[in-house]
Parts: structure tokens; C-alpha cells; sequence
């Protein structure tokens, strides 16, 4: 125990004293939120919009006036024919439109139902998801304005159509997701590094020679990573309750539990990676390119699983930020309790098991 | 008859096809400053792996400090020190934060580490150093340090993997000045070295060739037998017979 600490003690002395890690571990985490929070928030504000209004009556005349006085769009109107405006969409000049069917007053006072189109390019799906709560929402507003002068009820159906990415699936919360990011970068790519580091310097084989038992030294070697990475987190969530204002709706006892146990599956990799290699670079490079970017394209939130081709879904299985960040939706954005996630737990757990036995093995070979 | 506190009975080790140290035997008595030495790639390292539980022996015997390499390697660890070719002190932490980290691994008390560290300050006089990270020292300095926190808890023996590669002279000789110290106060020293001055100042030196051990006796010795009077001589004499290269 006296060695543990020991060992716990000079790894914190080894942290703290390097500004660069200390910038990684706190900075990042902190500056992903903010960007990521407030890129969103505020990217709605004057979004460019086209107005096609081929009815050019009172109502249409009215809404687009509501739309105008709002403050998140700039207006532009334009007459373009169908074409004209999938081949604007598809150059990138415009990314929402709204257009006012012929006759479109009309339909209103006589049959009480009309529609307006409302278009938008997906492929910045929180965007056009916002812009088009937006607009139907001030279309609605329309609507009971109206309806209050009305004996029969108008009813305007607003059809929206999302070009590119027509499934709407995987909205990025992005909080779940930074937070899967982050443990990983800190928990894999830190802890491979520092033991890698004692390698490269010799200090190792000292260590080796000491009465420590080897797997000691890489436990007690990864234990104020796991310390770290809980501060991170809890860094995160502070942020992203007050901050950003998304609430944790589920039990916190359970987000960190859970997250406690992703933690300890991503210090695994580490450790194998660092049984496996060598030299800091590689293990670096071994920590980003094998580890993060998969785990940023396939855990699903930054790119729907359920578009992936089928042979990488099956390789996004393996990968445990996935289940982790379904195990964070649910619990952080949804709210539901354990009875939800067992599943995702489960294979979690397995996968963090077989790492350790992997490395265990690994571990004994190389000191042969 | 001295106490052996090293023992080792056609030692082996082999990495595949590859005999790395062939079947080698030799004793290392208590207090003896005992010089490993050869060519790159002779098997020196693999022989001192071997001896401080770094790795298991294909075959063969061997006992440090009184226990079984195969089966004690943990007892065996509790009794040695070991300072590595690579310079192995950690260099972002201060020279008494290295004492605490070691004097911590190796199970010594708070009281302990205390103790010995004022008195190794002391010693080496490095007072207003103590707070300094270790990377502000000068060479000569951190291979002093690395050598006393080899024998910082005090161990039967403590092996050197080329303790003074790198240094300059005067720093050699300080830092062969410790080992004397160490060694008067009954601490055995293996040493492995490429200087062959350095050779002279062991109590006997073995020399390996191509795993095997080609002469194993006192420098003065080992310079009648070779009829010269140099231990470079001695050394050309017996390397040139070898088929390794590195």
C-alpha cells in the first residue's frame, strides 16, 4: 500500500508539473463544450433564407412579414423554379427555403387548409433542425392569430422536406459524445504515453527490478488517471448543467458508475497499448489514429450507426464508446434508469474484462 | 572463505536459435567490486537481467543473496539495487522527491527515507540542491544521484549497467568513489563497464566472449597471464577471437 501511494504520489508530481498535459486534461475538455455549446446556439441567428412565394397574397404577405420581424433570418426573395432551387441547394447558396404554393390565401378562407414547403439542407442537421422548429412555429403562431377571427378552424400544413439526409437519425448530442471523446483521449492516449514514457527513459527497467510486482507498478501507474478522468468528467457535467443548460434528467449515481466503468475499459487499452509499443510517438499515434477516430466516425455520434454499410456497424460493436454513448444518452438525456442500459453494460464490462486478460497475457510474454 | 552472495552454475540463456549467455559459472563474494565486462552484444546485459529477475534463464543455476533466481525473484528484488544504462532518475521531480519515490517502492518508512536522505544530502553535499528538479543538476551529479539511489535502501548488492557511460573523468572518478565507499561498507557491486580503466579499479573482473566467459580473475592477474601490461591488451587479446558482431 505504502508503495501504491508512493507510486500515486509521483505520478500526480509528474502531471502537475507538465503545463502541456495539464492543458490537455483541463483545457480541452472545458474549451470542447464551450465550442461545441455555443457554435450551436448561436449559428441560428441570421441564417439566410428564400422565400418563394408563388401565391404573393395577404397571407403569405403576413407570414413572411412574422418571419422578417423574428431575428434569427435574413430574407431574401426570390422567384426560382423548382430547379433553380435544388440546383442553388446543391451548390451550397442557399440552405433553407420557404415556399408559398399558388392560390395559397385562397385555400385558406376556402377550404381552411393550406400548405407551405418548407425546405432544408440537412446535411447540418442541428441547424436545419432549429431553423425549422422556428418556422413552423411561427407558422403556427400564424395560425392562432388567425383562428381566433375564424368560426371554422384554418389549418396550415407546413411540409418540410430535409434534403440529403432524409432519416433525421442521430441528432448529435453532443454532450454525450465530448464526453466519450475526452475520457478516451485522457484515459487511452494519457495513460499509454506515461507508461510508455518510463520505457523510453529506462526508469522501467529500475521499477522492474524494485519489489514491486510488475502489474502493481502499471496499476498504480494508471490509477491517478482514473482520478483525472473523474475530474474531467465532473468538469463536463458541471458545464453542460450550467452552462449550456442540459440537464442530467437520469440518476447521477448511475451516469458516474457508468462512466466509471468506461473509464476503466479505455485505461485497459492504454495499458495494452503501452505493452505493445515502445516509443511515446507511437503509442500516440497508436492511441489517435487507431483508437479515436474510429471511436469519433463509428460510435454513432457523429454519424448515424444505422446508415453505416452493414460491415461497419458490426465493427462498431467492438468499440466501447459506443455503448458508452448510448448508455450517456439514455441516462443523461432521456432519464432512464439502469433497467435501460444493463445491456450496454454488460458487454462494457466483457469488453474491459477480455482487455485486461489480453493485456495480462501480453504483460507476461514481454518480461520473459 | 569470504560469503558468496552471487552463485551461478552453467547459466544459460537462449532467445530462439540464439545462445545469448552460454552456459556461463562464477562466484561474487560479499564486498567484492566485481567488473562485468565485453563487447557489445557479448551478453553482459542479458547475463545482469538474469541475475536482478529482469528475465528467466533457460537453464542452469543461479542464486543472489542467498535465493533461488527461479523461484524467489521477489525476495531476490527486496535485496539489490540496480541502476539502468539509460540514466533513471525521473527528471521532473526534485532530487528529494526521487528519495521519497524510492524509498517509497522499496517499502522503506516515512522515518527511513528521512533519515537516509539528510544523510545522503550530506554526504554527496547537496544541500541547496535538494529542492532542484533533477533535470538542473549537471551529469555529473545526476549519475551520482542515480548511484545513490541505487543503494538508497541499502541492499547486498546492487548492479550497475555502465554507471559512468557518458560522464566525464572527474566525474568518473567521484562517482567510482562512491562505489568504493559502498563496497567498504559491505555492499557487493556488479558492474558492467566498456572503460578499461575502470577495470583496474575492480577487486576481479570476468571478461565475456560470445556469451561464454573467456578469462575471470584479479586485473593484475589477468595482465601476467596475458603477459601485458595493459587491461585494453588483455581485452584485444581475448576479443578477437569472437564471431559476434553486434
Amino acid at each position: 500500500m505504502k508503495q501504491f501511494l508512493s507510486f500515486v504520489k509521483k505520478e500526480f508530481r509528474h502531471v502537475l508539473r507538465d503545463r502541456r498535459v495539464l492543458l490537455i486534461l483541463f483545457g480541452m475538455p472545458i474549451a470542447q463544450v464551450l465550442l461545441f455549446g455555443f457554435a450551436l446556439s448561436n449559428e441560428i441567428k441570421n441564417t439566410k433564407i428564400v422565400i418563394v412565394d408563388y401565391a404573393k397574397d395577404y397571407a403569405s404577405q403576413q407570414i413572411t412579414t412574422k418571419i422578417a420581424a423574428s431575428q434569427y433570418f435574413d430574407i431574401d426573395k426570390n422567384l426560382l423554379s423548382h430547379d433553380q432551387l435544388l440546383a442553388a441547394f446543391k451548390k451550397g447558396d442557399i440552405k433553407e427555403a420557404v415556399i408559398f404554393p399558388v392560390n395559397f390565401a385562397e385555400d385558406l378562407s376556402h377550404q381552411n387548409q393550406a400548405q407551405i414547403q418548407i425546405i432544408s439542407d440537412a446535411t447540418d442537421l442541428n441547424i436545419s433542425n432549429q431553423v425549422i422548429a422556428y418556422l413552423t412555429n411561427i407558422i403556427l403562431n400564424y395560425q392562432a392569430e388567425q383562428n381566433q377571427l375564424q368560426k371554422i378552424p384554418y389549418r396550415i400544413i407546413p411540409e418540410t422536406r430535409m434534403l440529403y439526409n432524409p432519416e433525421l437519425k442521430g441528432a448529435p448530442n453532443f454532450v454525450p459524445g465530448v464526453m466519450a471523446m475526452v475520457l478516451l483521449l485522457v484515459c487511452v492516449m494519457m495513460t499509454a504515453v506515461a507508461i510508455v514514457k518510463e520505457k523510453e527513459t529506462g526508469t522501467m527497467e529500475v521499477l522492474l527490478v524494485s519489489p514491486m510486482k510488475p502489474w502493481t507498478i502499471i496499476v498504480s501507474k494508471a490509477a491517478p488517471y482514473l482520478i483525472l478522468s473523474l475530474l474531467d468528467l465532473i468538469s463536463i457535467l458541471v458545464l453542460s448543467v450550467f452552462v449550456l443548460n442540459v440537464p442530467v434528467e437520469g440518476s447521477l449515481v448511475l451516469l458516474l458508475a457508468e462512466s466509471t466503468l468506461f473509464i476503466v475499459t479505455c485505461l485497459m487499452l492504454g495499458i495494452l497499448i503501452s505493452i505493445q509499443t515502445s516509443s511515446q510517438q507511437i503509442a500516440m499515434l497508436i492511441s489517435l489514429v487507431g483508437m479515436m477516430m474510429p471511436a469519433m466516425m463509428l460510435s454513432g455520434f457523429m454519424f448515424p450507426i444505422e446508415n453505416m454499410p452493414y460491415a461497419l456497424q458490426l465493427i462498431s460493436n467492438i468499440l466501447p464508446s459506443k455503448w458508452y454513448y448510448i448508455i450517456v444518452k439514455n441516462v443523461m438525456i432521456k432519464g432512464t434508469g439502469f433497467a435501460a442500459v444493463w445491456k450496454e453494460t454488460l458487454i462494457m464490462a466483457g469488453i474491459a474484462m477480455l482487455l485486461f486478460l489480453v493485456s495480462l497475457k501480453k504483460f507476461k510474454i514481454r518480461l520473459q | 572463505m569470504p560469503e558468496v552472495v552471487i552463485q551461478t552454475e552453467n547459466l544459460t540463456k537462449r532467445f530462439g536459435d540464439f545462445t545469448a549467455v552460454d552456459e556461463i559459472t562464477f562466484e561474487v563474494f560479499k564486498g567484492e567490486i566485481f567488473g562485468f565486462l565485453g563487447a557489445n552484444g557479448a551478453g553482459k546485459t542479458t547475463a545482469m537481467r538474469m541475475l536482478t529477475g529482469l528475465s528467466n534463464p533457460t537453464s542452469g543455476k543461479a542464486t543472489v543473496a542467498g535465493f533461488d533466481v527461479y523461484k524467489q525473484p521477489e525476495n531476490i528484488k527486496k535485496n539489490i539495487g540496480y541502476m539502468s544504462q539509460k540514466f533513471s532518475l525521473y527528471e521532473d521531480l526534485t532530487v528529494m522527491e526521487n528519495l521519497q519515490f524510492f524509498g517509497g517502492i522499496y517499502g522503506l518508512s516515512d522515518n527511513q527515507i528521512k533519515q537516509n536522505s539528510e544523510a545522503l544530502i550530506q554526504e554527496l553535499s547537496l544541500q541547496n540542491q535538494a529542492k532542484k528538479l533533477v533535470a538542473d543538476l549537471p551529469l555529473g551529479w545526476k549519475q551520482k544521484l542515480a548511484f545513490s539511489v541505487a543503494i538508497f535502501h541499502n541492499p547486498k548488492i546492487v548492479f550497475l549497467d555502465e554507471p559512468t557511460g557518458g560522464v566525464d573523468p572527474s566525474a568518473r572518478r567521484q562517482v567510482w568513489d562512491l562505489i568504493y565507499a559502498a563496497a567498504d561498507k559491505g555492499i557487493t557491486v556488479f558492474v558492467t563497464t566498456h572503460y578499461m580503466d575502470e577495470a583496474e579499479y575492480c577487486n576481479r573482473i570476468s571478461i565475456m566472449v560470445d556469451g561464454k566467459i573467456a578469462a575471470l580473475d584479479a586485473p593484475g592477474n589477468l595482465k601476467k597471464q596475458f603477459s601485458t601490461h595493459s587491461m585494453d591488451d588483455v581485452f584485444y587479446q581475448l576479443a578477437r577471437g569472437a564471431t559476434r558482431n553486434e
